[in-house]
């Protein structure tokens, strides 16, 4: 049983910077435009909240330090959330290569700026207040479910209500209706006076914050720091765990904890002696290839918003 | 000289030429910002590269992996589909080759003939895949790729540590001196240089595309596709083999870049802990070569050179080689949206006029 | 009595895309309570000088009054706040939405943070019984008919408050019982107090239900009429600029042997249903079959099935003695069948293609034009300039692509390049549609041509005018079958109306 709970606490610890991550990925996506630069948003939130929190507590703020980085991650995101909103909104460039360019302007400006402010070093220096996992109070008692669920890092609790606060803006608010509207008939919500290239560019800068709190949450738990390879994937995957989750926020959820999970079960199966046999390589791929698998085998032809990738032109109505 | 003229009116030739020109102003201006001499880390670029005939031989050897990665990316682009997987088409070449390298012992000559063939058709399969599970499954082809570079990264690390592992090291053995694609002569005539027989497939490579493209019947089929799917549905053309036969032909391509590395360069295959990236530049390359085997052939020299020429830079100038990484996705961002550079011009122009009222 | 107010007005409203003149000062003007019907050809500029109203496109000149006051009609916004609605010829509704959130869309009424969908329902519920709509404010779009798609539309003007009511070729997707269903529900909304404007190039609806038809041909209003003092055939006359011909001239018909026989044909639509259910019908050497119908009715299935763009679930296909059920495009061509696909742009041209690379799209395979996988660029362009030449087709150059055709020599380069195979039996569909009236008589002389040839020729449209002037015979889809067979000097518009319908030939109802 203390086996399956660890396997489970350490699904959530992995889930949770997907669960970000593919949120910020359904909230472009609804409205229409394709996220492939969630990599980037989360490498650039991996940087900024590491960067953020070791300024802040060199300032002497202690416990807030690894707060104040969260914000300081959903900030600093938004300049690149901001080149993808220019380049596919105003410039109307073709929305996967303004992911990339996102992706590889991210992962090369985070690198140059760790060079030049820690004198050409390639991390950041480790960060002494990172979170803490948090044990909730008597339910985290509980044998089994108090290890599996109730013990956790702050983020992942957070993550929950943003999965809740997702799926209720989307589906129970104007805002949401609109924003479903807009990724699946930009023309239909137009002329209903909704403004179409506003709402998705306010997705996106959104989305991106959101992604953004991803790699925080990798760089302020599991690394304490920001280095080259802090991000390696994780916002592919995300992007997969929204495919996989039909582009709905719970559904994103669940992709996110299935993609946590094979996750853990790396870590937690090469304990045992069974396991030593088979190259450790074997368990690092088995993420990519059960997504794939799934993919391919479970879901099922899922084709998204209708209008996903095609830029909104007025004029052609 | 009307030629030209008529030529540079192009939005096909200048919206390139001024990306690039962007980008390598904007990279300048983050160096200022980061303290450091722009014109210094320039001449140091440009001087990397012309700096003696091994470092021209090296900065070639760059080009040609970029040449082959730009048109990867440039056919499936023309099809209508995206190639994001040569990351993974190249380390299923590098491994195909490395095997046959390796493992099996041949004449020479033959050797390197039968590890190239085997290093394409390694790339042309896990390329073909992508293809496969597209019109079997209809599954989005960037999402497969993304997977399949990782599994096929962990693929290599596997079969390398079962069979070629090189003990205290993180590489393979190295490959038979009989499978061997460089060209002594010539490598010492770059004093050293690593040049191979890669060089002069790559010039057939970039014909061949050419030909491809604009001269055959599958060429045409593949531009009908890529234009537009349902006509080529209606005048009968089968999609979904055309889809699959251009991610193999892609694919192969791609396997060819990690075939000539590991026959002619390196000789071994590193195990890494990512791979290599050179099959991202490829989506720039195509991008800004506008898909055709000139543009190809001319952004990779650019790129080549830039990066090769970055090695120079942090050594003269203490710059960061990001910078130029940097400059290389600026130049892709202002390539993509050429609106951006319109609406740059037209500022630019209200300007002047301006400034001449 | 009080001379009506006038709503709306346009004085000398000018709209030039760059080049292009799409309306040339129009003046118009609407009274309330009124029907007033927008008449002109495709391409005449009716639908920009509506977009213009609607606030959707600028004037280049000209200004717009709104109840006497000029205004500056911007946005759609400012079109829906001074009481301007309108519906588009293409819906304007998100498939996954209900009736409620596609009306609400854009003006969402809320309680606390969420969106008030029950108070939304109910005051929709209430104005769809008031304007005898009859509309299920919980039904989702991707579920209901067109014609009831089209009342969403209609609510969701009224929802907004709109006094004016603008409906962009409304009939066009309909049945005739929804047409007259339609044309009921304008009236009650005009007797209600509301103003209608109806854009159509369909004499008989103008005759029926407006009171006042302006004229546009060109860009530019040819005339005002007050419609109970005119005539078709003066609406007409007026529309395209000189007397019509109702009557295409041909020959009569001299059927040979049968060389399409489909028997018993079930083809599924996109949605999984049956949309061709159960099909039996003959086309002979030497006629020309018009299958008509309302859009939506299993013709686009029936097409792709015959040519092999999608698959037979059940029956036979016989092309003069060869079965092609389930056979590739490819194969079915060769056996013998040719098509000129409804949607040009989307099947029968690769638009980014030149001429002779669109010429050779059907046969570029074939010996005479590739030898061993390489092409013969020369064989392509002589077959182009043979084509260019034969049918008249006006072209820029052959090197360009054909995008910059115009629609109706596209089509000549199709027809041309279909004509040329040679075939035993040629498909039609909607072979006119968006062409000019030049065009269109084009097009049918070749089908009659092809006709006296000895083919067999398929006609599908949505037009019962050109099933009545083209066709040697009908045929009527209803619902993926067919509801009845006849011959155009045996019938009249009525009759087919009503098969077109669902009534069955000779009584009773489905």
């Amino acid at each position: 049983m203390d086996i399956l709970a660890n396997l489970l606490n350490g699904t959530f610890v992995f889930a949770t910077a997907l669960i970000f991550a593919s949120l910020g990925g359904v909230i472009v996506e609804r409205t229409g435009v394709i996220n492939l630069g969630l990599e980037g948003f989360m490498v650039s939130g991996a940087f900024s909240a590491a960067i953020t929190t070791h300024y802040a507590e060199s300032a002497g703020l202690g416990g807030a330090s690894p707060w104040l980085g969260l914000l300081g991650a959903m900030i600093f995101t938004l300049i690149f959330s901001g080149i993808h909103a220019l380049a596919s909104i105003k410039f109307k460039a073709n929305q996967v290569i303004s992911g990339i360019v996102v992706n590889l302007l991210a992962a090369s400006s985070t690198f140059f700026m760790v060079k030049l402010l820690f004198e050409g070093a390639a991390e950041t220096p480790i960060i002494d207040h990172v979170f803490h996992k948090w044990s909730i109070p008597f339910l985290s008692d509980i044998p089994f479910l108090g290890n599996a669920f109730f013990t956790a890092y702050p983020t992942t609790f957070i993550a929950y209500i943003f999965v809740f606060v997702v799926w209720f803006v989307m589906y129970k608010t104007p805002l949401g209706l609109r924003m479903r509207a807009v990724g699946e008939h930009p023309g239909a919500a137009d002329t209903a006076g909704v403004k179409v290239n506003r709402l998705r560019t306010l997705s996106i800068l959104v989305g991106g914050s959101v992604a953004a709190l991803g790699g925080a949450t990798v760089a302020l738990t599991a690394n304490s720091s920001f280095a080259q390879n802090t991000i390696s994937g994780q916002g592919f995957i995300a992007l997969a765990a929204v495919i996989f989750g039909k582009w709905n926020p719970v559904g994103a959820f669940g992709a996110a904890i299935f993609f946590g999970f094979a996750q853990a079960l790396k870590d937690q199966v090469v304990i045992y002696d069974w396991a030593s046999n088979i190259p450790t390589e074997v368990f690092y791929m088995l993420p990519y290839l059960l997504t794939l698998l799934v993919l391919l085998f479970a879901v099922g032809r899922s084709s998204g918003p209708s209008a996903l990738g095609e830029p909104y032109d007025p004029g052609k109505r | 000289m009307n030629n030209l003229k008529r030529l540079l009116r192009q939005e096909s030739v200048w919206i390139p030429i001024i990306s690039i020109v962007i980008g390598i102003v904007i990279g300048a201006i983050v160096m200022l910002i980061g303290g450091y001499d722009p014109l210094l880390a320039y001449s140091s670029l440009v001087q990397k590269i012309f700096g003696s005939v091994y470092d021209v031989g090296e900065t070639l050897r760059q080009i040609v992996p970029l040449i082959l990665a730009g048109l990867a990316v440039a056919i499936a682009f023309r099809g209508g589909m995206f190639n994001i997987g040569v990351e993974g088409q190249i380390v299923m070449g590098s491994l195909g080759a490395l095997m046959v390298g390796n493992m099996i012992d041949l004449p020479p000559i033959i050797h390197g003939i039968v590890a190239i063939i085997v290093g394409a058709l390694f790339g042309g399969i896990w390329g073909a895949l992508v293809a496969i599970f597209k019109v079997k499954r209809g599954l989005n082809e960037v999402i497969s790729c993304i997977m399949l570079n990782w599994i096929a990264l962990y693929i290599s690390h596997i079969t390398i540590k079962a069979f070629m592992a090189e003990a205290g090291t993180s590489r393979s053995q190295m490959i038979h001196d009989s499978a061997s694609i460089q060209i002594q002569w010539l490598s010492d005539l770059f004093n050293g240089a690593r040049i191979h027989w890669g060089f002069f497939i790559v010039i057939f490579i970039l014909i061949g595309y050419y030909y491809y493209m604009n001269r055959t019947k599958w060429g045409y089929e593949l531009r009908a596709v890529g234009y537009n799917k349902h006509a080529a549905e209606y005048a009968g053309m089968n999609v979904s083999s055309i889809a699959i036969r251009t991610f193999f032909i892609s694919g192969a391509i791609g396997g060819l870049i990690g075939t000539f590395e590991v026959l002619g360069v390196f000789k071994y295959m590193a195990i890494a802990a990512n791979t290599s990236g050179t099959g991202f530049d490829g989506i720039a390359v195509a991008l800004l070569g506008m898909n055709s085997a000139l543009g190809v052939f001319l952004s990779s020299t650019l790129f080549g050179a830039l990066y090769y020429g970055a090695q120079g830079m942090s050594f003269g100038a203490d710059v960061p080689p990001e910078v130029i990484k940097m400059v290389i996705s600026i130049i892709i961002f202002f390539a993509a949206a050429p609106g951006a550079i319109r609406m740059f011009i037209k500022m630019f122009k209200r300007k002047s006029k301006r400034e001449e009222g | 009595m009080a001379q009506p107010e006038t709503v709306l007005e346009l004085k000398g409203i000018t709209k030039r895309f760059g080049e292009v003149v799409a309306n040339e000062d129009i003046s118009f003007a609407l009274k309330k309570g009124e029907i007033h019907a927008l008449l002109g050809e495709n391409g005449a500029g009716k639908s920009t000088l509506m977009n213009i109203v609607f606030g959707l496109y600028q004037p280049t000149e000209g200004s717009i009054w709104v109840n006497g006051q000029e205004v500056l009609m911007d946005t759609p916004n400012r079109a829906i706040d001074l009481g301007i609605g309108m519906v588009h010829q293409h819906f304007k509704l998100v498939q996954p939405f209900t009736v409620t959130e596609n009306i609400i869309l854009g003006m969402e009424p809320k309680s606390g943070l969420r969106t008030d969908l029950k108070s939304a329902s109910s005051k929709i519920r209430q104005l769809s019984e008031q304007y005898g709509l009859n509309v299920d404010p919980s039904a989702k779009i991707e579920n209901i008919s067109v014609g009831m798609q089209q009342r969403v539309e209609i609510l969701k003007t009224l929802y907004r408050g709109a006094d004016i009511v603008i409906l962009d070729e409304p009939t066009a997707v309909l049945t005739p019982q929804e047409i007259t269903e339609l044309l009921a529900i304008m009236k009650r909304l005009a007797s209600e107090g509301k103003s209608i404007i109806i854009i159509t190039h369909k004499l008989k609806e103008i005759m029926e239900v407006a009171d006042t038809c302006t004229i546009i041909r060109r860009g530019r209003v040819i005339d005002s009429v007050v419609v109970k003092d005119s005539s078709p055939r003066e609406l007409a006359e007026k529309m395209v600029g000189r007397e019509v011909r109702f009557k295409t001239d041909k020959s009569a018909a001299d059927p040979k042997q049968p060389i399409l026989s489909v028997k018993d044909l079930k083809v599924r639509g996109d949605n999984g249903q049956m949309a061709v259910d159960g099909l039996s019908f003959q086309v002979r050497a030497g006629e020309i079959v018009g299958v008509a119908g309302v859009d939506g009715n299993g013709q686009a299935e029936l097409i792709e099935a015959l040519t092999g763009m999608r698959r037979v679930e059940e029956g036979e296909i016989d092309l003069d003695g060869v079965n092609v059920v389930n056979k590739t495009p490819r194969v079915v061509g060769q056996s013998g069948m040719s098509h000129i696909p409804q949607d040009r742009h989307k099947h029968g041209l690769v638009l980014d293609f030149t001429v002779p690379e669109n010429a050779i799209l059907q046969t570029y395979y074939k010996p005479e034009l590739t030898k061993g996988g390489l092409m013969d660029h020369n064989a392509a362009v002589s077959l182009a300039e043979k084509y260019v030449k034969s049918f008249d087709i006006r072209i820029p150059g052959l090197d360009v692509p054909v995008r910059a055709m115009s629609g109706g020599n596209q089509q000549k380069l199709i027809i041309a390049r279909e004509i040329d195979r040679r075939p035993k039996v040629l498909i039609a569909a909607q072979p006119t549609r968006g062409l000019d009236v030049g065009a269109i008589e084009f097009v049918h002389k070749e089908l009659i041509a092809e006709r006296n040839n000895g083919k067999g020729v398929l006609l599908v449209s949505f037009e019962l005018e050109e099933i009545m002037n083209v066709a040697d015979r009908i045929i009527v889809l209803f619902n993926g079958q067919i509801v009845g067979e006849t011959y155009p000097d045996q019938t009249n518009d009525q009759e087919l109306g009503l098969m077109m319908a669902g009534r069955r030939q000779g009584g009773d109802s489905n």
